[in-house]
């Protein structure tokens, strides 16, 4: 199964210092939970999971995530931030195997 | 001579009655910590993400139907009905689905600049149960909604 191909969007239009902008992001990742038997084999599915989304922005880790394998699989996380200056929100996951994953989006303030 | 007696009694009487607490709280511990008695133990896993303390049933919205048709899938949006001022902001939100093998789903922690408690995203719920939003604020109250959701199919779960 694919694993990676972070993405993120933000609203594209200026906001205004202090408004609050959407913050959509997703990622490829099978989120195995360690607990599901394979239908064919009966034989448990290894735990492959991401456990922490950090969101940077403005300098400041405006979002901390910690995940198990109960969160569905290829993530979807959505949250809110309020619009400082213009700057890059940057989003990293990290799974249980140490891969780390990144992407990021300029917030442009009028 | 009669007061001091009856203090005497008290103090023994107190000692006592801590001996007994200290006692039943020893054995909750133990109680808490048997591996598969994962319900029983869902106030320890609350207790463990926002720490111990009254929860509020209040200022948290979910919006999503009591049904779910997969739960494999199910969406969680959560917003806190709270300010996020440097004084006073909402620190931290937990997730937990009840009648999941592993309760805890997922924590989210949060700072006066994150601006606004408004998330979303999609957890996987093994069979019908309650799901349990826990927020604590910076100052350690504790405010929480809990809804009970209908599992068509459910999902593969953690």
């Amino acid at each position: 199964m694919t694993v990676g191909s972070p993405k993120i969007r933000v609203s594209k239009d200026p906001v205004k210092k202090g408004d609050m902008v959407n913050v959509k992001t997703m990622i490829q990742h099978p989120m195995e939970s360690g607990l599901r038997k394979d239908k064919d084999s009966g034989e448990v599915v290894a735990a492959h999971y991401i456990v922490s989304v950090k969101a940077v922005y403005n300098g400041k880790v405006v979002l901390d995530a910690v995940w198990t394998g109960a969160v569905s699989k290829n993530p979807f996380l959505g949250f809110h931030l309020r619009a400082e200056k213009t700057g890059p929100v940057e989003v990293t996951w990290k799974d249980d195997k140490g891969q780390e994953f990144k992407s990021s989006e300029t917030i442009t303030v009028a | 001579m009669e007061n001091k007696d009856i203090l005497a009694m008290n103090r023994r009487g107190f000692f006592r009655s801590a001996g007994a607490v200290g006692v039943a709280a020893a054995l909750g511990g133990v109680v808490a910590s048997v591996p598969g008695k994962v319900s029983a133990n869902i106030d320890a896993l609350i207790a463990e993400q926002v720490g111990q303390g009254t929860i509020t049933m209040d200022k948290i919205v979910v919006d999503i139907p009591e049904k779910a048709e997969n739960g494999a899938m199910m969406r969680m949006p959560i917003i806190v009905n709270h300010p996020m001022e440097p004084n006073n902001y909402i620190e931290r939100v937990a997730v937990f689905v009840d009648e999941n093998p592993k309760p805890f789903v997922a924590s989210y922690t949060f700072v006066p600049e994150s601006g606004q408690v408004n998330i979303e995203f999609r957890l996987k719920m093994a069979k019908t149960s309650n799901v349990r939003v826990v927020a604590k604020s910076n100052s350690g109250a504790l405010f929480g909604l809990t809804k009970k959701i209908e599992v068509a199919e459910g999902g593969c779960s953690g």
